[in-house]
């Protein structure tokens, strides 16, 4: 959504030469909003490879001796082998007795792999279509009315329509949160493309007979990266925050799955009672969506300070 | 050259207008189910089918099927709904009261907030001020409007019991109670849209702040607060006002969410019922309405830049 309003200027090119990449590495150290929201990050990305030797429970497991438990309450759960065990739910449990601690730290796992997914899929797809029409210019005009078209669709109402055509899972969610992204990136791609044609050493290189290909992979692509890599991470955080919504509102991924909007969505009747069912994964929804923005802010401002200026 | 440029923008907005109807009628035939047994329900016989297949026009060629379809909305027509067997347009018609109210109070609320705090911003540039304010902007863009609507319901409606939890009351029905429930939700949804308009009304306001014409203003006695409104924002307008048409998309979205969130029975909540229950006319009615919302509002943003600085000619 953001990408809308800023318009990306291309950037010199990246990686030309060593020195200029060891002063990248330095200046990640030294971007506080990369470091910070990296190492957030990093930590939420821990909790969902490590989550089922964080003190988790089976997410899924019903226990209606244990509904509505307040945080910090303990209940008995019968174990495999008969015996009975004290747990400690220390963020509660919803009205079916699941514990929301095991759930919300499993729930970490869809969030990240839909927001990944979602924005390498969408990066793909938008560099290769905005590729082509900043390319061949007899394209372009097609294929961008198109994806004015679809622009002018806001993203999460085409979302929505879009997940009501297929059965409800975590594919369908993921191809409902890539076709609103998708123009977002051609646009962002063509405009550095039309702007790298226009260069001095890229009429220099076709002048001496350099092959399309070539041309491509040599002086396009790698000016596309640095635009595509903070665009991709603002796509990350937004596909975290529609996958949320979606399964909040329950069309999104099927209840039965720990995700952040489905515990959400199933602490919604009680909520005047129980707010920890929304509070708990509420959090852990803005710190994660909150890391990976300031990411992309400290990236963008890394990366193309002119584009920072703007925005 | 106004009407020209008039002209040309709207002619710019068929191809979009055209593309948006061609993806939400194809969004209908891309499903799975035939749109005729569902409305015949479950223990409907062949003949059933095949006679509202005919109503329908569905047994003819997809071609003439859109033609028609097309034909139909430009008259006014959007159908029927399949799950509440009523017009699709007296069904909008019931819900844009409550959309509507909630959209308008958001962008008064969200202008009226986050312009001052973006001039304030970029004129104690470089101060804790404008640290808070940038990173209340990327706060806002990353706490979901639902746990924001969670979280004032709790803390003003539960806990301290100033204002009503949830619903809506018809402005007819009395202004009090109309306001009153309307105030959460709007707050509610301001937030991004503050975030957006504060941070582009800074980055704007600090542009213009160095331009020769506004040292000159200074220079010669002006006080500040008329160098702000008179130079500053006059030329820093353009920008602030291109957003908070594009934001319409975030608005949009966002009403969604708060109308569940609030119980609102407006366009969003419909929307998602729309979507539960499968009722293709409906979905398509409401995606093909918010996106000519969206397309026409922005339309009108571009034809107010000649009104907000006369430098800009077509």
């Amino acid at each position: 959504m953001k990408a809308a309003v800023a318009r990306p200027a291309p950037l010199g090119v990246l990686g030309a030469d060593a020195p200029a990449r060891r002063g990248v590495a330095r200046r990640i150290v030294r971007n506080k909003s990369v470091v910070l929201g990296g190492a957030v990050l990093a930590v939420v990305v821990a909790i969902a490879l490590l989550a089922p030797v964080l003190g988790t429970g089976d997410p899924a497991q019903i226990n209606p001796v244990a509904r509505n438990k307040v945080p910090g309450a303990e209940s008995s759960v019968r174990q495999a082998d008969g015996t009975a065990a004290r747990v400690t739910h220390w963020m509660g449990t919803d009205s079916l007795g699941r514990d929301i601690y095991s759930r919300v730290i499993y729930g970490a796992r869809i969030s990240l792999v839909v927001g990944v997914t979602v924005a390498l899929i969408s990066a793909s797809i938008g560099l290769v279509i905005g590729v082509v029409a900043g390319y061949l210019r007899w394209l372009d005009g097609f294929v961008m009315r198109i994806m004015d078209g679809l622009m002018s669709i806001p993203a999460i109402l085409l979302a929505i329509a879009l997940v009501s055509l297929a059965s409800a899972g975590l594919r369908t969610v993921i191809i409902a949160i890539v076709i609103p992204e998708v123009p977002r990136v051609v646009r962002l791609v063509r405009a550095v493309v039309l702007s790298i044609r226009e260069e001095a050493y890229v009429e220099a290189a076709v002048a001496l007979g350099a092959p399309t290909p070539a041309l491509l992979a040599r002086h396009v692509l790698p000016n596309t990266v640095a635009p595509l890599v903070v665009q991709a991470t603002f796509i990350c955080a937004s596909a975290i925050l529609v996958e949320a919504i979606l399964s909040f509102l329950g069309i999104g991924i099927p209840p039965e799955v720990p995700t952040w909007g489905n515990i959400m969505a199933e602490g919604r009747a009680l909520f005047r009672i129980f707010p920890h069912n929304i509070l708990f994964p509420g959090v852990f929804l803005a710190v994660t969506v909150l890391a990976v923005n300031m990411l992309g802010d400290g990236l963008r401002d890394m990366l193309d300070p002119r584009m920072s200026k703007r925005l | 050259m106004l009407y020209r440029y008039l002209a040309r923008r709207l002619i710019a907005t068929i191809p979009v207008m055209a593309v948006v109807a061609t993806f939400v009628f194809l969004l209908l035939r891309l499903t799975t189910g035939d749109p005729a047994a569902i409305i015949a329900g479950d223990n409907a016989t062949a003949a059933d089918v095949a006679a509202i297949r005919g109503k329908l026009g569905l047994d003819r060629p997809i071609v003439q099927q859109f033609a028609i379809w097309l034909g139909n909305i430009a008259r006014g027509d959007l159908g029927e709904s399949f799950f509440f067997k009523r017009k699709v347009t007296a069904l909008i018609a019931d819900r844009i009261e409550p959309t509507l109210s909630l959209a308008v109070c958001t962008i008064v609320l969200a202008v009226l907030f986050a312009v001052p705090l973006g001039v304030i911003a970029a004129w104690r540039h470089g101060s804790w001020i404008d640290r808070a304010v940038m990173a209340l902007s990327v706060l806002g863009f990353s706490v979901p409007v639902f746990v924001i609507g969670y979280s004032l319901i709790y803390v003003f409606a539960i806990y301290l019991g100033w204002l009503p939890v949830q619903g809506y009351q018809r402005l007819a029905d009395g202004f009090g109670g109309f306001i009153e429930r309307l105030i959460l939700p709007s707050v509610a949804l301001s937030v991004i849209y503050v975030a957006l308009i504060a941070r582009i009304t800074r980055t704007s306001v600090l542009e213009v702040m160095n331009a020769d014409y506004v040292r000159t203003a200074r220079a010669k006695g002006l006080a500040d607060v008329a160098v702000l409104v008179r130079h500053v924002l006059r030329n820093a307008a353009v920008p602030i006002v291109t957003v908070i048409g594009l934001g319409i998309a975030l608005l949009i979205g966002g009403v969604v969410v708060t109308e569940s969130v609030f119980s609102i029975p407006g366009l969003g909540r419909l929307t998602v019922d729309a979507v539960l229950a499968r009722d293709y006319p409906t979905v398509q009615a409401v995606v093909l309405l918010f996106s000519m919302v969206y397309v026409l509002i922005n339309l009108l943003v571009d034809l107010t830049y000649t009104f907000l600085d006369p430098r800009i000619r077509y």
